[in-house]
């Protein structure tokens, strides 16, 4: 039953009279209304904006929180009104939906957020009126693309247990995610290229002996371009069987367009070696070499534009369709029409109706080659009305065409912009996160630097430092304290965490020395033991420092072009870091152990052992050769 | 062509003229009715101001044009029996509440009948009821009015009924309430004799008192 006729259910409840006298047996009693106070006007602030309605108004729908005793958590008893801290827009539909039944979905609202409203304040939204539907749903349906888009986005992470197989399936499918794969990428792109350059290059005639008459290039230097053949078709073949190998479902893969168009590319050059010097083949042989071009559709996997085009095609199949149908109609008439027309003037070309399809066509397409002309006046006549009549025919599909090409490219276009822009919404919102986190530790250390402070009785960092701290933040903080002495474990941050891993295999694998081994704990028990070590004020700056070079660090190693930090090398020992005072350098070989710790995680262990013991021996090294794994940027089209 | 083209157009402009009356007369028939003054109300019925504002609000909600047509009156009503077929009971509602018979319910009409269904004495609401069931107003209940009457009320059920409907309910129900009402056996029940069964009924004066406080 509708709650906007609720109203009228007094009303029907009276009607029930007229059944009275007919009914031969009691009515049930009814149930005795026992809030009879009167309606009263319920004040609803949200965020400040007061709305007003009747109590029985919100009654009507009891499953909702305005209708429930729900809203009783929102009372506020001095001001002795419902206050609700949401968005006073968004709640006036809420508001007209108990006043008439029907939701409304308003257009400048974004939906997320409307739907969010709607949630709290318990409203199903398929319950919204015919009238915004579709526009809700349009809105609702590409909110969730993007949000597919995300999640895609997010599947590019490198998962940790992709067996070998799986990584070479997805370097063969997104080249840019490492080094491997854009080498092949680019390799065979080039190879492609070579192929089609040598199949156009074969059929020119080059070198004039004077003896013999121009003979094709492919025929003189037949050695030459079957080496060339050759390599080309052994790279194809190898990226056909790894293609083959590493795919997911091997069946779906030998049946998609690409692999199709890899087996078309290379399949005659074997079937050439097959059949060798039998003269009735041979001539099928060469026709086979036809198929060799098929080679340069290849390139439809390094170009983003090539496919685009592909998939406008056959997403307007029916408009082609059409566009074929309504060509070959007209083809037809013209042509008989033609035919018939120039019948009886004498040496036409127009010899059959067939041979007039010829004539047709150039015409429609006003193409105009001039080798069939109509002589009549009344063939003349038939033909330019042919002629207009073609620009008409294919004037009117095309556009149809165009403009769905249009859009699936400026689709695509939104796509890789939101990619773009994804990565650096991402790198901002992983350094806040790890700011956030880093403000734990970071205040951690304070604190041990204030003990620290207390010993030595320095004041002006002292007061720098508590100002940096608000009470929420300092009582959350507090929090994540007894949370760590709860479980007698610390919080690290992830490169530190990585880099425990990675330091625990190796102090396993290699056997250490006692210096490496306190630098296992290279984490905040790490900082703090070794500034309870040592007392000196340098020790603490460094931590501040080792901080903030850690979200530097991060920083720079989130944004897609990545600036090396060239540091100068200071030959200085773990022992001296503890002397100096220099605050850059400080950073700088921090930041140096940092890097290297960070960098050489995926590079060979004996670095990272030299790496983190003594001073920065060969950072640079390592920092140059992996810096070319980031800067990566691979153009669209 | 051209010609077919513009005669085809010179036919469908001729239609337009009709079409337009009816334009006219959708605009006539919205057209907004106000009640009368709310002492006024309060003076012609039995509720108290605060039940008649209360009452309006609902009515204006509904209907905000301030009258209600036979269409829309059959679709409220209907909402409450969502099981069975309840227009045709609410064709004889409306005829009741139309006291003026002009087809559509005014305010007034709504809670003048209101009024004596739920304020007014027994004698009131048993009138009230026997012009219900009177659908030609000559005065009598026929055998065939009260079937259909009958039959209205049955409609509402719909068909999933427990136990489920025989084909002479109908007819039995009808010669009961005949039996109990017809005093004279003339076949037709007059006003009188409609009051006076019903207050020999206890199970029917008893069951008039129970929508009393439904405002």
């Amino acid at each position: 039953m509708a709650a906007g006729v609720a109203a009228w259910l007094p009303f029907a409840r009276a009607a029930a009279i007229g059944w009275m006298p007919v009914a031969n047996c009691p009515m049930p009693m009814a149930r005795r209304d026992h809030s009879k106070k009167q309606d009263e006007l319920i004040i609803l602030n949200v965020s400040g904006r007061r709305f007003q309605t009747w109590k029985t108004t919100l009654d009507r729908y009891p499953d909702t929180l305005l209708g429930s005793t729900e809203k009783e958590f929102f009372y506020n008893e001095e001001t002795k009104e419902y206050f609700f801290d949401r968005d006073p827009d968004a709640f006036r539909s809420v508001l007209n939906f108990y006043r008439t039944g029907k939701l409304h979905y308003p257009r400048y609202e974004c939906i997320s957020a409307y739907d969010e409203e709607l949630a709290f304040f318990g409203i199903i939204p398929e319950i919204i009126g015919d009238c915004c539907y579709e526009e809700y749903k349009d809105r609702k349906r590409e909110n969730a693309e993007r949000l597919m888009d995300d999640q895609d986005e997010n599947k590019d992470i490198k998962l940790p247990n992709m067996n070998f197989r799986e990584t070479m399936w997805r370097a063969f499918e997104n080249p840019h995610t490492s080094t491997m794969a854009l080498v092949f990428y680019y390799v065979t792109g080039f190879f492609i290229a070579i192929s089609v350059i040598t199949n156009v290059v074969e059929t020119v005639p080059c070198g004039s002996t004077p003896n013999q008459k121009d003979m094709p290039c492919g025929e003189r230097y037949t050695v030459a371009f079957f080496c060339m053949d050759t390599a080309c078709v052994m790279i194809f073949t190898v990226e056909y069987l790894m293609r083959l190998f590493a795919a997911p479902s091997r069946y779906r893969f030998m049946r998609s367009v690409m692999s199709i168009i890899d087996v078309v590319a290379i399949l005659p050059y074997y079937i050439g070696l097959v059949m060798t010097n039998n003269e009735d083949v041979s001539g099928a042989f060469v026709t086979l070499r036809v198929f060799r071009v098929f080679r340069i559709f290849k390139f439809s996997r390094h170009s983003q534009g090539l496919r685009i085009l592909g998939y406008t095609l056959k997403s307007c199949a029916s408009e082609l369709g059409f566009l074929l149908f309504s060509l070959t109609m007209a083809i037809i008439i013209f042509a008989t029409v033609m035919f018939y027309a120039e019948k009886g003037s004498s040496s036409s070309k127009f010899t059959s109706i067939p041979a007039s399809f010829w004539y047709t066509i150039v015409t429609m397409t006003t193409l105009g080659y001039g080798d069939m002309v109509p002589k009549t006046i009344a063939g003349k006549i038939f033909g330019s009305i042919c002629s207009l009549s073609g620009v008409l025919v294919i004037a009117l599909p095309v556009p149809v065409i165009v403009s769905n090409f249009s859009r699936i490219y400026h689709q695509n276009q939104r796509a890789d912009k939101r990619r773009a822009q994804k990565k650096a919404r991402l790198s901002r919102i992983r350094i806040a996160k790890m700011g956030s986190s880093n403000a734990y530790l970071q205040s951690k250390r304070n604190g041990l630097f204030n003990e620290l402070l207390d010993l030595t009785g320095t004041e002006g960092e002292e007061q720098h430092r508590n100002k940096t701290t608000s009470l929420l933040e300092s009582q959350h903080h507090h929090l994540l304290h007894c949370l760590e002495k709860t479980t007698a474990h610390e919080f690290v941050d992830e490169q530190m965490y990585e880099l425990n891993c990675t330091e625990n295999a190796l102090q396993s694998f290699l056997s250490r020395s006692p210096s490496l081994s306190s630098h296992e704990g290279f984490t905040g028990t790490c900082c703090s033991q070794r500034s309870r070590k040592s007392i000196p004020l340098p020790n603490s700056s460094m931590s501040t420092t080792h901080t903030h070079m850690q979200s530097q660090g991060l920083q720079e190693l989130s944004a897609i072009d990545i600036q090396c930090v060239e540091q100068p090398i200071h030959g200085t020992s773990r022992s001296s870091l503890n002397l100096k005072l220099d605050e850059t350098s400080q950073l700088n070989n921090r930041g140096q152990q940092i890097i290297t710790a960070i960098i050489s995680l995926p590079s060979p262990p004996p670095v990272t052992s030299d790496g983190c013991g003594h001073g920065p021996p060969n950072p640079p090294a390592t920092i140059s050769t992996t810096t070319s794994l980031n800067v990566v940027k691979v153009s669209a089209l | 062509m051209g010609a077919v083209v513009g005669t085809l157009t010179m036919q469908t402009r001729q239609r337009r003229p009709s079409r337009d009356k009816i334009d006219d007369e959708l605009e006539l028939s919205i057209v907004c009715h106000r009640p009368e003054g709310l002492e006024q109300l309060e003076a012609q019925t039995n509720f108290s101001k605060k039940e008649l504002q209360v009452l309006y609000r609902g009515f204006k909600n509904e209907c905000p044009c301030g009258a209600v047509n036979e269409e829309t009156f059959k679709q409220i009503y209907s909402q409450f029996f969502p099981h069975g077929d309840a227009s045709t009971y609410a064709h004889y509602l409306f005829n009741a509440f139309d006291s003026s018979q002009n087809g559509s319910i005014k305010f007034e009409d709504f809670v003048t009948a209101l009024s004596i269904l739920l304020r007014g004495t027994t004698t009131e609401k048993l009138q009230w009821t026997f012009n219900l069931y009177d659908i030609n107003r000559d005065g009598y209940i026929s055998k065939e009015e009260m079937t259909d009457i009958v039959k209205a009320i049955y409609d509402m059920m719909g068909r999933y009924t427990y136990p489920a409907l025989k084909t002479d309910t109908l007819k039995q129900h009808v010669d009961a309430f005949f039996r109990k009402m017809d005093k004279n056996r003339d076949g037709v029940v007059t006003l009188d004799e409609f009051i006076h069964s019903c207050q020999e009924d206890e199970n029917i004066m008893r069951s008039l008192q129970l929508f009393e406080n439904v405002i």
